[in-house]
Order: C-alpha cells, then structure tokens, then sequence
C-alpha cells in the first residue's frame, strides 16, 4: 500500500464528514434502505424521495468514519434532482474510482475526491456503503445490505 | 538453542531489548517505519523458537500420530504427547486426560456447549453469560438454548468496565445449570473475579467454563486452584500457531460427556452394530489432529516459561500503568474500561474522529492497533460506542512504543484539526 495520508484525508473529504449535507430521516420517503458493515459498526439509511423516474430529494442518516460519511453527503448532493438511471450510473461510476478500475470518469466533481481511498483496500467498502443503500432502495431490495 | 540461552537470560534479568530479537517479523517496517504492533489481542506475534519447532517437525520428525507403529509415527506422537504435558504443567491441570487439543478456544466452546448442554440443559435452564463476553462465549451458548429451550441471563458491568457480583449473586439460583464468562474481557481488559464467581456457582451446583484467551498469555494460570469445570484457550494468543487450541475439562465431567464429532482416534472398536470410544482425551479428538500446531503450542509454553510469566506480567502492567497515564494526557480521550484488576488493553475512543479513520493514519505510522467492535458488541452496547480503538499489549512491546502510539495520535489530532 502506497497511499497517501493527505489524499485520503482532504479538506474537501474532510469537511463533508465533519458537517454532512442532506444529513438525518426524511419523513414519508418513496424509498430507504440500511446498510451496514457488521465488521466496523457503520451503519447508513439512505432516504429517498420520488416524482416518476427523477429523485426528488434524498438524505442519510449515518454513524460512520469520515470516509463513509463524507461519501454519503457527496453522493446525496450529487443525485440530488437527477434519473434513476443517472442515479445508477453514477453508482458505477464512483465504484470503478474507489476500487482503481478507471481512472476518474469526470463528472463524479467532489466525489473525486474520494479516489484516493483505492490506495486503502481495508477502507474502499466504508466508501462505498452509502452507494450500495442507495442503490437497494432505488431497486427496491428489502434486503439489508451488507459491506465487509 | 541460542534462543533458550537468550531467554536463560531474560529470566534473571527481563531485558525488552533481547526478548524483541526473539520475534523476527519485529524487526519489519511498515510503510517506512519501524513496525509497532499493539494487536496481540486478536493474535500474538511468534518468537524465533517456535518458528523453528515448526519447520522442525516438518524436517524431523512428522508422520500421523497414535496409530503407526513405525520409527516416525511414535516419534511425532511422543513429541506431540509432550506438548500435552507441558501444557498440563502451564496450567496445573491434574492429569493430561483432561487436557483436549482443539481448533481453538471457539471450538473448545462448542464442544461444551453442544455436548455438555445436549445432555445436560432442560426448558427453562438457565445459563449465566456476562455482558463483556466474546461473541464466541455467546453464540455457541444461544444455539443450545434454543435447541433446549434453556434461557441466558446476563451480567452486567458498571461504568469502569467492572463484573457485578452482587447482580450475578442474584442472577444465580437453583435454575442455573451453567455458567459460561471470560476471564479477562478482550474489549475492555477487566480480569474477573473468577475464583469467587465458580465457587459460587458450584454452591449452586452449576457448571463453570472459563474462555482463558485473555489470560493465558499474561497471568499465571491454575486451573485446580480457580476450580474451573472447564477452561478454554487459543495457541495464537500465547505466542504459538493458530489453528490449535485447548480445552480443559475436569475428567469426571468429560467422562460422561458424549463425543462432539465422530471419526478416526476416538473410536475403541467399530462396527455397524455399535461403536465404542477411545478414552481420554482422545474421546474429543476425532481426525488427525493439527500436529505441528500442538507441537508448536508446547514450544510457545516453553518460551514463556523460559521469559516466565510472572516476569511478563510485571513488565506488561508496567506498560499498562505508563501507557494509561500517557494516554489520559491526550485532550478528548477517552479510556473504555478502566477496572481496578485489568490486564494490559488500551480501549479508547478520540472525540470527534472514528476508530477507522485512526486506525488507517496509525497505520500509516507503522503502528498497528485494532479498531471496531472486537467481536464484544454488547460491550460496545454498553458504552454506547459503535466501536473502540484498540491497543493490546505483548511481552515484546516497549515504552518507546507506547510513546510511539502517542505520537501518532497526534497526527490523528493535525489531520482531523
């Protein structure tokens, strides 16, 4: 691992972690979802709400390190007002710059931030969590998802 | 052995400096430092003797053991047999049948609980836990209740981290069949009163298994003295392999215990008709055993008695009270679990940063700590934490080391400033 202090821990990342956007329930949202990785204790739901195929609104409710919790607030910032289908794309979008498949694909803005976290293979599922919940709930999974 | 001349040395005179060229993978660095390892809790590094009693075995002497009746074979089961020797002198069991290899102290667990309750728990049993147990010391006790219909009651612990007698008096009564609790709690480094809590539960005439992990590597041991009806332990922990472990159970107990699993070594004489066992311990050893593993426990017990454990234990609460002090110092820390009678783990949390974010900048450091839950979740429950920073303390760390971690929690605190 040759990662870099500084790259994971930007002031951008670090900013969002410390005063999340769209942070807390939603009362009466289209979907939600919970995810959760049993092996560090974070836990996410991703709230979200809908008029047709475009997200209207969504928010998280979250306890999780600065990584996943900053990754949560971008994402909520980022699908905010967009399709489904844009919503599901960007999810793999952000999943091939966290996990180093693709260099960064351009449009992801701050959530490019996060692409030093593939220099951190123990900490790419904190970043990816709050995706995945978002993901179940727009597919309507009741399943709970699990990171580990 | 240069390695049993060094540790001759210790002995008299505990010098960190020499028992730290005992541990080759100390000598390592991580991400460009020295390497600083505060996680032998969840396993403990090897020292040099054990790594080559291994390859030794390998070399030397292996074969299947207990059946052939050729040079090899009775020379791996002598050397295997001496192990169980070694370990029964460690913690003063009577006799070597009440000594049983297993996989580790989760198997030596399952094993009591599945063939101890199966014959043993009722509907409406009850069987007492305590709140700081391992999920180890849990699950295993909540698959045989629900098999049985026994119900568990738990012990809770009070703001430092402390066992509560006086619930557990009263949670002990004529319904208490068994009793199942750590010795030194693995989150939180409290060393329970286990003596007492067995005698009392025998008054009651409730059996007691002991989960030793915690201990083994740190306390003197003394199984007869405790009067435990069953003591588990793992080989990782004491400075020797995984994969192997022990459970002590008292002979009268194991005697009329069914087996656990059926195979090869336990048996007396099979047929299709009916099937007798081996004695003691071989009853609970079914399958080739993990040969080099048990072998390598008895050289990791050699070892620790070569430094002496009592030697150990003086200079890991050394450790412990230094590290303690440093830590209190750091504006925003918390320690998790702070008993009078603890063992040497450092559980702590940083106001305002996530375990995970410290454990990956200490790691960046060199430093090696455990963060999470600890396979202890009602503990973190507890304190209401989704998870701690862990700092676990080995015969081989060092003052400097513990200055090392302060340091890096000071780059916790520029990052996150």
């Amino acid at each position: 691992m040759t990662g870099n202090l500084k790259d994971l821990y930007q002031e951008i990342i670090l900013d969002h972690s410390r005063n999340p956007r769209n942070f807390g329930t939603m009362e009466n949202p289209d979907k939600s979802a919970y995810g959760n990785n049993p092996l560090c204790g974070d836990k996410v739901t991703v709230f979200l709400s809908l008029e047709g195929d475009k997200i209207l609104d969504t928010s998280f409710d979250a306890r999780g390190c600065a990584i996943s919790i900053a990754s949560a607030s971008m994402m909520t910032e980022m699908v905010k007002g967009k399709s489904i289908d844009h919503a599901k794309e960007l999810f793999e979008k952000f999943t091939s710059l966290v996990t180093g498949d693709t260099d960064p694909p351009g449009e992801l803005a701050d959530l490019e931030t996060l692409s030093g976290v593939k220099d951190f293979p123990t900490r790419v599922k904190c970043a990816t969590l709050s995706w995945h919940a978002m993901l179940a709930a727009l597919d309507n999974s009741d399943k709970e998802i699990k990171t580990e | 052995m240069a390695t049993k001349i060094d540790s001759e040395i210790h002995q008299r005179n505990f010098d960190i400096d020499l028992i730290r060229l005992d541990f080759p993978i100390l000598s390592q660095q991580v991400h460009g430092k020295p390497l600083v390892y505060f996680d032998s809790a969840a396993s403990a590094q090897k020292p040099r003797s054990v790594i080559s009693t291994i390859s030794d075995v390998y070399s030397t002497e292996y074969s299947n053991v207990h059946r052939g009746v050729h040079y090899m074979s009775q020379k791996a089961t002598d050397a295997m047999e001496s192990a169980r020797e070694k370990i029964r002198s460690f913690i003063n069991a009577d006799n070597i049948r009440e000594v049983i290899f297993v996989r580790g102290a989760t198997e030596g667990i399952n094993l009591v609980a599945s063939s101890w309750g199966r014959s043993n728990l009722e509907a409406g049993d009850e069987i007492i836990l305590s709140v700081m147990e391992h999920h180890s010391n849990i699950v295993p006790w909540q698959i045989i209740a629900e098999e049985t219909g026994a119900v568990i009651k738990v012990v809770p612990i009070d703001d430092n981290g402390v066992f509560d007698m006086d619930a557990y008096l009263d949670l002990l009564t004529n319904k208490t069949k068994f009793v199942a609790i750590t010795h030194i709690s693995n989150a939180l480094g409290t060393i329970l009163p286990v003596t007492e809590i067995i005698k009392d539960a025998h008054k009651k005439g409730a059996k007691v298994l002991v989960d030793g992990c915690q201990a083994a590597p740190h306390i003197k041991l003394d199984i007869r003295a405790m009067d435990a009806d069953f003591y588990v332990f793992s080989g990782h922990k004491i400075y020797g392999p995984s994969g192997i472990g022990i459970l002590y159970g008292k002979e009268e107990l194991l005697d009329v215990m069914p087996p656990y699993q059926g195979g090869g070594e336990m048996i007396d004489v099979v047929t299709f008709e009916k099937t007798t066992y081996a004695d003691l311990p071989f009853k609970f050893e079914a399958g080739t055993p993990h040969i080099s593993g048990a072998i390598g426990m008895g050289a990791a017990i050699d070892y620790i008695n070569s430094v002496g454990i009592n030697n150990i234990a003086a200079h890991e609460m050394d450790l412990l009270s230094y590290g303690t002090e440093k830590l209190k110092g750091i504006n925003g820390l918390e320690l998790i679990g702070q008993a009078p009678e603890k063992a040497a783990i450092l559980s702590f949390n940083l106001d305002g940063v996530h375990p995970h974010d410290v454990g990956t900048i200490l790691d960046m450091e060199g430093i090696a700590v455990r963060t999470g839950h600890h396979c202890a979740q009602p503990v973190m429950e507890r304190f209401d934490v989704a998870a701690t920073i862990r700092a676990s303390i080995g015969l081989y760390n060092s003052r400097d080391e513990i200055d090392s971690l302060v340091a890096g929690l000071g780059r916790v605190r520029d990052i996150f400033s």
